[in-house]
């Protein structure tokens, strides 16, 4: 095949469930392998938090909508000669077979490379699939498609309950469940059926309870196969992968099944004829050789970034050089740099993965695991048992005091099994460990989760370690055998009546430390060249303290609500400045996903949790003796990041940037009052506190409604607005029970519109690249309000006012490094208006890549810098705010709720959302217009609109619906707007939300299609709002627009009506040149 | 209480850890594979006798020992190193653990030791003698070590042949009732599935002993002669050499592993120790006719010079690692082997069709 001159690379869009930074990171290395053989590369990702988008990682790159529209014009304009579609998940696998059907990619003569257009029709066809496998003599489980109701009971009565129902062509099992009864199977399948783009589900026997297995393939085009790794999960089969704990390799399987099922997954890569990686399920009888093929993904997958970090093979930058026609032994392996890519990795150490669930911010989802993804991110770890690298994959969830020994205190335990709640759900792990310490056998629980005792026995050998700590004195060799089986210095204090610092103490006067092993791929076969290390309890340390100048960039761990891949994108861009700075950089993370653990993204990457304990045992490990230990940098990683600032300067570690001292000062909330007050910056009126009577005191004093919210969380947590002393004492009951020790802060909430800064400074200038200002008002949390770029309507006064507090504030708190400050303006009432600060947190915040990117300053790469040394001025910026770009850039959040059942999708001031794009024009509509359709939540020109509206926001909007109206949609609403909406003698259509009460209900005609938009606001508070939740819930499961803040509706009626035409599609620093290349 | 052991080698280098199965001491040569799985199939592999050997993998035994995975009747290495054995394995085929196992066929074993620092010495250092025990300092240790003879001054394959002839029985998955061809396997420490997938290939399979002489072998009229692998220096075999070159010409001949060296001594050529070896289930080996790659289960301490190599015998397959030579094959004749093995057990079985390619030459041999 003659090597394509010209490739078009589709990325994955935003960050939602089951489909996270693991694309960025494949999308990322595809395009440095293009580079490096010589291949123009053309990128199209609608998601601007990722590395893959920045200028310098793709020859060209598009942030633009992933729609069939869009880029048949990219491909128009950019004539690629071909398309790789099997780096951006789901997203860019569907998105290539519609381009395909579209007739695009013939009419511009585009070659599918790597996986032929027909291979992912069979490989997502489940009959063409079934089909496939049976022929070549690969046993599958018996099953049927259906496109109704009808089909699938007939389906149904062939195999008998349980069934699993799996629908086609949907991303982490969207839609899918297993059905144990006739009302499950109904639900289910009606759901699937509307989830599936191609109305069709597959309704499969379930073997529930078998070993599920996994294993990475790849394939060059001369035939030659390898795998790079399997992976078994611990929770057997019928829990999603994403959802299971995962470990690598395989622990119980005999070198025959081993072998049997790789040998089966050769054959199925072959038979499809994939061109590069390739992910394959089976379902492996426990008591038997019998198995079945589940699923095949002809992609890169979130499993083969976990098998990349796993084994240290760079599954999607061989599968890139694949595609264009490399073979597997003309690829180097970039680990050893002395062997090839033609081998199978080597492991000598056990990984363990963990899903990140986002229960901890949806307390009211539903926590039952199943075949539909729920996670939002993962964390890995590597150690040389199974135990430790569960515990430290633990370690690495970051859920605060909730390690291993966590128990919830409203678990009723008892005796007998069946008291401990051992269905799937992400506690599970937990309530075994309960069942276990209360002398529940390792039998009862395999009888209740049908977990392979192997695994169980490890369990039970920690508690058995647990036991002996609380037992027996505490002797060198008791505590490093407790090391060694992965417990912390914390855990050993708890269990052993001790600090954990004391722990420490004791640990380092009897010599026990950490050493560190490399990940090699080799098993230390060959001397690798790669420094990619994890710690252990073991004799022989390999990780050496780096001499030359260096700097440890802390990272921020698994994707959660809140904290998520914009950390990973800063993270990675300070490792790079600090290397174009003459700095060796180390990184510390736990996210197998990302880029920052790639093992060429920084000179030295410590794969380990991001607790206290393992960053100072990193940090005394690179401190060479006599010397001072390298200095961290801890504002690109988050929150996570940031709260090591006290405890590492505390245990006299250096930092790199603002000192903890600065952290503090913005953190706690009386100080920084006392600091904004002598500054003269004003800030709404409010105060910490730590009694109910002071609350409401302060709430009374400052006026209703307020905002209340915990000190010291990420991501808005638990944070509301509320209106009155009722309110309020519900929810400090709430709030007591969920955190001690810091105080609960309640401010004057202000409804007015939300302005953000993100900005630097080096102690002399401060640099504000751009303004953003929010569509909603604020009460939306920043991290699910739609931001524009630039300021468009701001005033020049409050331009200059917001600027001059950002350089006030900035040289006031001696902000070294980063900084993010958001504003919210109020009108003065006397034609003016003020502006009060919100927040300030000085460290990158989610906007960074976003106004990096628009504005075209690297941010964090002059962060970094400055941290460094250089000012901003011998770098060439100056004090204020950089002058306009003559673009609009709007950044909008895209949420996962379809994943989530149980979950109420309205916008309030805790943030729900689980990634972004961004939509990039001249005008503010058309920008708006792309950003809306990259989220999915654009309206169309035409349709019908449902209206139910809180009464308190009844007057408002009716100029809004006056607006519909005249643009032609029809109105549907719920009594009481109904009612308003008559009086202003506008056409509407009454439609009951009781649902009791007969039909068509508002449900109903969501149902049915005949909804293509929903406005629905809601009176506030927490009180579930039993008929909103449901429509909200509706729109969700029929994926119609659901705006809850009628300024997001506002925005999607002017973008329907004047932006969907007249868009631009535009490599992205085109927009920045007025439209030059 | 578990008795502390150490492992002590031959630079003087040694590493503290705990007793498993036999407490006696035990000696040989260290050698580590990097095999991730099969370690049942390991330990009964003849291919290590004289060797102590420690996987690369941390967690051995986690699925016990079963009665389908003995490449050879017993235990075949000297010691056994690893950082953790299962004591508590799980598989509905699980017999006994590998501490029974081990204590059964009295073979020492030492746990809890690094065994990655280990194969970083190995592999640096090159492969050395190595001594278990549990009641000596490593001085001591290391004093009796080197009273020792050394492992590659030792014929192991007349300890691991068999010594008697036998045939194999028909697999219960034998493709046919008649007999295709009639195998004799010369025995120099064969594993069993090498019989096992010629019998499933319908072939009637005899082993002979490694020394029963070429008269002896044609005498069972046999259609092809297989010669197996088997541990030790193929240097000291100049009797199995001898036979092989009565062999040539007369019989179709497949060489796997030492099998191979044979061969290549046979017709002249010189074999030499590799530094490390290769042990493992993960070596790209390529075909040099087809640029394809295979993925290879390998086992070998040696390997032939191919600038030795003569009369008509040529380098077939080189291992991508190192382009030591993998496969050998001859001009005219219908003679071919390979360093790997093609019978897998453990590792990957892409490399099976190897048997079948040698029953076609056979095919075409006999004009069928």
């Amino acid at each position: 095949m003659p090597k394509p001159k010209k490739v078009l690379i589709i990325g994955s869009g935003p960050i939602i469930i089951g489909q996270a930074a693991e694309f960025d990171y494949a999308g990322t290395q595809a395009c440095k392998a293009m580079r490096e053989e010589g291949v123009t590369s053309v990128l199209v990702n609608s998601n601007p938090a990722t590395i893959m988008t920045d200028e310098d990682i793709a020859d060209t790159v598009y942030i633009e909508p992933l729609t069939v529209e869009v880029v048949a014009r990219i491909i128009e304009r950019e004539r690629p000669d071909g398309l790789l579609p099997t780096l951006g998940g789901q997203t860019g696998l569907n998105l290539a077979v519609d381009l395909a059907n579209a007739g695009v990619l013939e009419k511009y003569k585009v070659k599918s490379l790597g996986t032929p257009i027909e291979t992912i029709r069979k490989a997502e066809d489940r009959n063409l699939f079934k089909q496939l496998l049976m022929d070549i003599g690969e046993p599958v489980p018996e099953s049927a498609t259906a496109s109704t109701i009808e089909q699938a009971r007939e389906v149904l009565s062939k195999i008998g309950l349980p069934v699993v129902i799996r629908p086609a062509y949907t991303l982490g099992g969207t839609g899918g469940g297993m059905a144990y009864t006739r009302g499950d199977f109904e639900r289910i399948v009606r759901g699937g059926l509307a989830a599936s783009p191609i109305h069709q589900v597959l309704v499969e026997q379930s073997v529930v309870g078998w070993k599920e297995i996994e294993y990475e393939v790849m394939r060059d085009g001369a035939d030659n196969c390898i795998t790079v790794c399997n992976m078994e999960n611990i929770d057997p089969m019928g829990i999603h992968t994403g959802d299971s704990i995962v470990v690598a390799p395989s622990q119980t399987l005999t070198n025959k099944e081993y072998q049997m099922l790789r040998s089966a997954s050769l054959k199925i890569i072959r038979a499809l004829g994939i061109e590069g990686g390739c992910n394959i399920q089976f379902a492996l009888d426990p008591k038997s050789r019998q198995y079945y093929v589940i699923e095949v993904n002809p992609r890169v997958s979130r499993s083969s970034a976990l098998a990349s970090k796993a084994t240290g093979y760079p599954i999607a930058r061989v599968a890139a050089k694949i595609a264009i026609g490399k073979r597997l032994d003309e690829i180097p392996n970039a680990v050893t740099q002395k062997t090839l890519a033609s081998f199978e990795p080597a492991l000598d150490y056990v990984v363990v993965k963990i899903p990140r669930w986002p229960f901890d911010k949806f307390a009211s989802g539903d926590r039952l695991l199943g075949t539909q993804m729920k996670a939002t991110g993962e964390v890995m770890a590597i150690d040389r048992c199974f135990e430790a690298a569960l515990q430290k994959a633990v370690r690495s969830l970051e859920f605060g005091k909730r390690t291993l020994l966590w128990e919830d205190p409203k678990w009723a335990l008892r005796a007998n099994a069946s008291s401990y709640p051992m269905e799937a759900t992400d506690l599970r792990l937990w309530a075994i460990m309960a069942a276990l310490r209360r002398g529940i056998s390792v039998e009862e629980i395999h009888q209740q989760t049908m977990i392979d005792l192997w695994f169980l026995n490890k369990l039970e050998n920690i508690v058995g370690m647990e036991e002996r700590l609380l037992s027996e004195p505490l002797t060198p060799e008791l505590l490093r055998e407790a090391k060694r089986l992965g417990f912390s210095d914390e855990q050993v204090g708890t269990l052993a009546d001790r600090l954990p610092e004391q722990v420490r103490e004791l640990r380092h006067g009897w010599d026990i430390r950490p050493v560190y092993k490399m990940v090699d791929t080799c098993a230390a076969e060959f001397d690798a060249a790669t420094p990619y290390f994890y710690s252990s309890y073991e004799q022989e340390n390999e990780a050496r303290a780096i001499t030359e100048p260096r700097a440890v960039v802390i990272g921020s761990g698994p994707i959660r609500i809140g904290q998520g891949i914009e950390f990973d994108y800063c993270s990675v861009h300070s490792a790079w400045a600090l290397q174009q700075s003459g700095f060796k950089s180390l990184m510390i993370n736990s996210n197998p996903e990302t880029v920052s653990t790639d093992f060429d993204t920084s000179d030295r990457l410590y794969f380990e949790a991001l607790d206290e304990e393992s960053v100072r045992d990193i940090l005394e490990n690179e401190r060479p003796t006599g010397d001072s230990s390298a200095p961290s940098i801890v504002q690109f990683g988050g929150q996570t990041a940031i709260n090591l600032a006290q405890p590492l300067t505390r245990s006299g570690m250096g930092l790199l940037g603002s000192s903890a001292e600065v952290i503090d000062l913005a953190e706690d909330r009386r100080r920084f009052e006392s600091f904004l007050s002598e500054l003269g910056v004003p800030q709404p009126p409010g105060a910490g506190v730590t009694s109910v009577d002071e609350a409401l005191k302060i709430a009374k004093l400052i006026g209703y409604p307020v905002l209340v919210r915990p000190s010291y969380v990420l991501g808005g947590r638990a944070m509301e607005i509320v209106h009155n002393a009722g309110e309020l004492l519900r929810y400090l009951k709430l709030a007591m029970e969920l955190d001690t020790g810091h105080p609960v802060l309640i401010d004057k909430y202000m409804e007015g519109k939300e302005v953000e800064v993100d900005a630097i400074c080096d102690g002399e200038t401060v640099l504000i690249p751009g303004i953003m200002e929010h569509i909603e008002r604020a009460g939306v949390h920043s991290g699910d309000s739609m931001a524009v770029y630039p300021g468009v309507n701001l005033t020049e006064a409050e331009t200059e006012t917001i600027t001059s507090y950002t350089i006030r504030i900035g040289l006031g708190l001696k902000v070294n490094g980063l900084m993010n400050i958001q504003f919210v303006i109020m009108p003065n009432g006397n034609g003016g208006s003020s502006v009060y600060i919100l927040e300030v947190n000085p460290r990158a915040s989610r906007t960074v890549p976003f106004i990096s990117k628009v504005t075209g300053v690297p941010m964090v790469k002059v962060a970094t810098k400055v941290m460094l040394g250089k000012s901003l001025k011998e770098q060439g910026y100056e004090t204020g705010l950089r002058p306009r770009q003559k673009l609009v850039a709007i950044k909008a959040p895209v949420f996962s709720m379809s994943k989530l059942t149980g979950v109420d999708t309205y916008l309030g001031p805790e943030m729900k959302s689980t990634g972004e794009v961004m939509g990039i024009d001249y005008t503010f509509e058309a920008a708006l217009a792309k950003a809306l359709m990259a989220a999915g939540a654009n309206l169309p020109t035409q349709g019908t609109m449902l209206l139910s509206i809180a009464d308190r926001d009844k007057p408002e909007a009716l100029s809004l619906i006056r607006k519909f109206a005249a643009a032609g949609y029809k109105l549907y609403a719920t009594e009481g707007t109904a009612a308003m909406i008559e009086a202003a003698e506008l056409p509407v259509k009454m439609i009951s939300k009781k649902l009791s009460e007969g039909h068509p209900n508002i449900v109903d005609i969501i149902n049915d299609g005949t909804v293509s938009g929903i406005i629905n606001t809601t009176t506030g508070g927490r009180i579930p709002l039993k008929d909103g939740f449901e429509i909200r819930r509706a729109a969700v499961e029929k994926r119609v627009p659901c705006f809850t803040s009628l300024d997001t509706a506002r925005a999607a009626l002017e973008a329907a009506i004047n932006g969907q035409q007249i868009y631009s599609v535009q490599a992205f620093p085109e927009y920045r040149n007025g439209g030059a290349k | 209480m578990t008795k502390k052991a150490i492992l002590a080698l031959e630079d003087g280098s040694a590493y503290q850890g705990y007793t498993f199965g036999s407490e006696a001491d035990a000696h040989g040569e260290v050698v580590f594979n990097t095999s991730m799985t099969g370690y049942q199939e390991m330990l009964t592999d003849p291919s290590y006798a004289g060797q102590i050997v420690v996987p690369t993998y941390p967690l051995i035994g986690n699925y016990g020992i079963n009665e389908h995975d003995f490449e050879s009747k017993k235990i075949q290495v000297r010691g056994f190193v690893v950082r953790e054995e299962c004591l508590e394995p799980n598989h509905y085929l699980n017999g006994e653990t590998i501490d029974e196992f081990l204590k059964e066929y009295r073979i020492p074993g030492i746990y809890g030791v690094d065994t990655r620092a280990i194969t970083r010495k190995l592999r640096s250092a090159g492969v050395m003698m190595g001594i278990i025990t549990s009641d000596k300092t490593p001085d001591e240790a290391l004093t009796k070590l080197k009273s020792l003879p050394s492992y590659g001054a030792l014929d192991y394959v007349k300890e691991v042949s068999t010594q008697t002839p036998y045939d194999w029985p028909p697999e219960p998955d034998k493709k046919s009732a008649e007999a295709l061809y009639k195998v004799v396997v010369l025995d120099c420490g064969l594993k069993f599935n090498i019989l096992r997938i010629l019998s499933s290939l319908g072939c009637s399979v005899t082993a002979v002993p490694a020394t029963t002489s070429a008269k002896e072998i044609l005498k069972l009229k046999p259609d092809v002669i297989l010669l197996s692998p088997g541990p030790g220096d193929p240097e000291l075999l100049d009797y199995i050499v001898d036979t092989v070159r009565e062999l040539i010409g007369k019989k179709p001949i497949m060489g796997i592993c030492l099998g191979s060296q044979l061969i290549s001594r046979a017709f002249g050529a010189k074999t030499f120790k590799l530094k490390f070896g290769h042990r493992g289930g993960n070596h790209p080996v390529k075909d040099l006719a087809d640029g394809r790659v295979h993925i290879t289960a390998q086992n070998h301490g040696y390997a032939t010079d191919p600038d030795t190599l003569k009369d008509g015998l040529e380098v077939s397959h080189i291992n991508l690692n190192d382009g030591t030579v993998e496969g050998l094959r001859h001009k005219e004749l219908p003679i071919f082997s390979i360093q790997y093995h093609s019978e897998a057990s453990p590792g990957p079985l892409d490399n099976t069709y190897l048997f079948e390619k040698f029953l076609k030459m056979v095919k075409a041999e006999k004009g069928d």
